[in-house]
């Protein structure tokens, strides 16, 4: 065979297999010619899956929905803990953790998480450990944080102050507006008040939550300002919650306090029944 | 509020940086179809519980050839109003770039883009009414026994329906509905779809909250055929979405990242065998959640239409190698003519 003819032969053949490139369509990407979904075989990342509904041990993939729901919990906890009208944290990414059974007493997390405050907008690393008691009676999961000493100790003690000495005696907050409104929008007078909110729901969200759960707080229905008592700003608000998992809206009355220097103390919690009247008919505005 | 949108003069601008009610979306759209007249067509597919009309936009260049087909839809969920303000972005900027762009002028040469706006008409127009109803997901369709409503559209699709992530609880924001595709609103989408299926490349659906790329199937007991190249496909979305404005979004199935779940408008589609099928989750984290701030929707947009475009352009080009389908042809056809002179 001349040269020329190789040439043309292997030149032939490159243009065949380049076509043959060219004209997959989306026709030859599922393998199989049925509609129906294969039933998961060698596919870790599947299993992984499947593994986690039954409660996944041992190193988690961060992305995943058991280490991410674990990780809020830490997001609430710090906030009931740390967070003011001036201070307010939010997961920003999980990096790592770790699942284990704990003998007939409930499973345990360790988490190393990114944490945002989100108001001066800094991040820092945290190690935290979340502990979901199992049992028949609903106990709230216990967290412990470390390493996360800086984003703590960030100083909103002046704004805290002066909204204080503010609210103690001349101003009263009363809101016929929701926080936020439909819109997304907070008034900037308000904003305080509804970073307050979110506080004090922490602490139902965090008592709330368990494996099966991931909450955030919705909406602040309505906040009132109640008579100051000893030295602490007192409030009444009713909040919505939303549950990712259930995608419902529970709603909890609050009674709580609130000074720069005791932070947020819930003194009630209520539950409020699943409101089905209002949904069937809704007056226009 | 003050008036977001006039139509006294062709000049006034569309502000697809606020939220707009039902009846503005709707004159956008048939705005769009008059200064579109040969590329935009809106059709009209179906009627919500409420009989309101369920319509889309068909866009695309009018060519005598076949031609291959995207599917967007937003607010399945009413409450996400951030999805309805992504369609109407996203139908802005291929109109704005396809006489400049030759890549996405090709895109809509070679696909037409079948895109809804609104598909939960009823359920946004509720969530519309005033503050107490803002939160509301289903569509408003009524429970069997009459005193609850609404169904949630997201799990009333013919694939395997009922089985996980549901509550036969009517009151329920997961209720499932009566059967597979008991609602009219899903009956509409399955109709059209299922009556094109083979021309569908790409098939999105889009939602709030949670910052997520979401890949079938629900179920966990079942795994995608070509799971590996949506994984891939869905990792280089939330690359492209992560290159805007730093934003994460996490990739996966929905059972892995968020929650098991059965009946999903995505998993109907991917059994049709459209091989790309993704949930979008929009901004934000929970910090707003669903009312999410008018402020956030131009970032929340622009990152999104990069995540879509990645995805849509990926679709495009495994299908219309064009350049070099046209170049291997060119060369065969020269090579034939040189073999027979060597003969």
């Amino acid at each position: 065979m001349g040269l020329r003819r190789a040439i043309v032969l292997f030149a032939l053949m490159e243009v065949t297999w380049s076509l043959s490139v060219t004209t997959i369509g989306p026709e030859t990407v599922s393998t199989d010619a049925s509609a129906h979904p294969e039933p998961a075989e060698e596919n870790t990342e599947q299993k992984e899956a499947a593994e986690e509904d039954v409660m996944a041990t041992g190193e988690l993939n961060p992305n995943h929905y058991p280490a991410q729901r674990a990780a809020k919990v830490v997001q609430h906890y710090l906030n009931l803990r740390h967070g003011s009208p001036y201070k307010l944290f939010g997961l920003k990414e999980v990096h790592s953790g770790n699942a284990e059974e704990v003998a007939d007493s409930g499973r345990k997390y360790q988490l190393e998480i990114s944490v945002h405050e989100i108001i001066s907008n800094t991040k820092e690393k945290c190690s935290a450990e979340v502990f979901f008691p199992s049992g028949a009676k609903q106990l709230s999961p216990q967290v412990q944080v470390s390493s996360c000493e800086e984003i703590l100790k960030l100083d909103a003690k002046s704004e805290e102050e002066a909204l204080y000495q503010q609210y103690k005696t001349n101003k009263t907050v009363c809101t016929e507006k929701r926080l936020p409104d439909s819109y997304g929008h907070v008034d900037p007078e308000m904003t305080p008040f509804w970073h307050l909110s979110i506080v004090a729901s922490s602490f139902i969200m965090l008592k709330e939550s368990t494996e099966n759960t991931l909450y955030n707080m919705a909406q602040v229905a309505n906040i009132t300002q109640l008579a100051t008592e000893n030295d602490q700003l007192k409030f009444d608000c009713h909040v919505l919650l939303h549950d990712m998992v259930s995608q419902e809206i529970p709603q909890w009355k609050l009674l709580f306090t609130w000074s720069p220097a005791e932070g947020v103390k819930v003194l009630h919690t209520e539950q409020l029944p699943h409101i089905h009247q209002s949904e069937k008919q809704a007056k226009p505005n | 509020m003050s008036l977001r949108f006039c139509f006294r003069s062709p000049w006034t601008e569309y502000d697809y940086f606020q939220y707009h009610p039902m009846e503005e979306i709707s004159s956008w759209m048939a705005q769009m179809a008059k200064e579109y007249p040969d590329v935009v067509t809106i059709v009209d597919y179906g009627k919500s519980y409420e009989n309101r009309t369920i319509s889309l936009m068909r866009i695309g260049l009018k060519t005598d050839a076949k031609k291959k087909a995207i599917w967007m839809d937003c607010g399945i969920h009413a409450r996400e109003w951030i999805a309805p303000a992504f369609c109407q972005y996203f139908v802005r900027q291929i109109l704005q770039t396809y006489k400049t762009d030759t890549k996405m002028e090709a895109m809509m040469t070679n696909m037409d883009f079948y895109i809804t706006p609104v598909l939960n008409v009823d359920g946004y127009i509720f969530s519309w009414t005033n503050s107490s109803t803002r939160l509301w997901r289903k569509n408003r369709s009524p429970g069997p026994s009459g005193d609850c409503y609404g169904t949630d559209l997201n799990r009333n699709f013919d694939a395997n329906w009922g089985t996980v992530g549901v509550s036969s609880d009517c009151n329920s924001n997961i209720y499932p509905g009566r059967g597979p595709i008991s609602e009219p609103e899903a009956q509409a989408v399955t109709y059209f779809v299922g009556s094109r299926k083979e021309d569908f490349l790409c098939f999105l659906t889009i939602h709030s909250y949670g910052q997520l790329l979401l890949i079938p199937f629900g179920h966990p007991d079942f795994t995608a055929s070509n799971y590996d190249e949506l994984m891939k496909v869905g990792e280089g979305a939330a690359e492209a979405i992560w290159k805007v404005h730093g934003k994460k979004y996490r990739v996966g199935t929905s059972p892995a990242v968020l929650y098991a779940n059965s009946g999903s408008s995505r998993d109907w589609a991917r059994m049709q065998d459209i091989p790309l099928t993704f949930t979008f989750e929009l901004r934000d984290n929970g910090t707003y959640g669903f009312e999410l701030p008018q402020e956030e929707i131009q970032p929340t947009c622009e990152e999104a239409y990069s995540g879509a475009l990645h995805i849509i352009t990926y679709a495009h080009d495994k299908t219309f190698n064009g350049a070099t389908a046209t170049a291997a042809a060119a060369v065969w056809t020269t090579l034939l003519a040189l073999g027979v002179n060597l003969m």
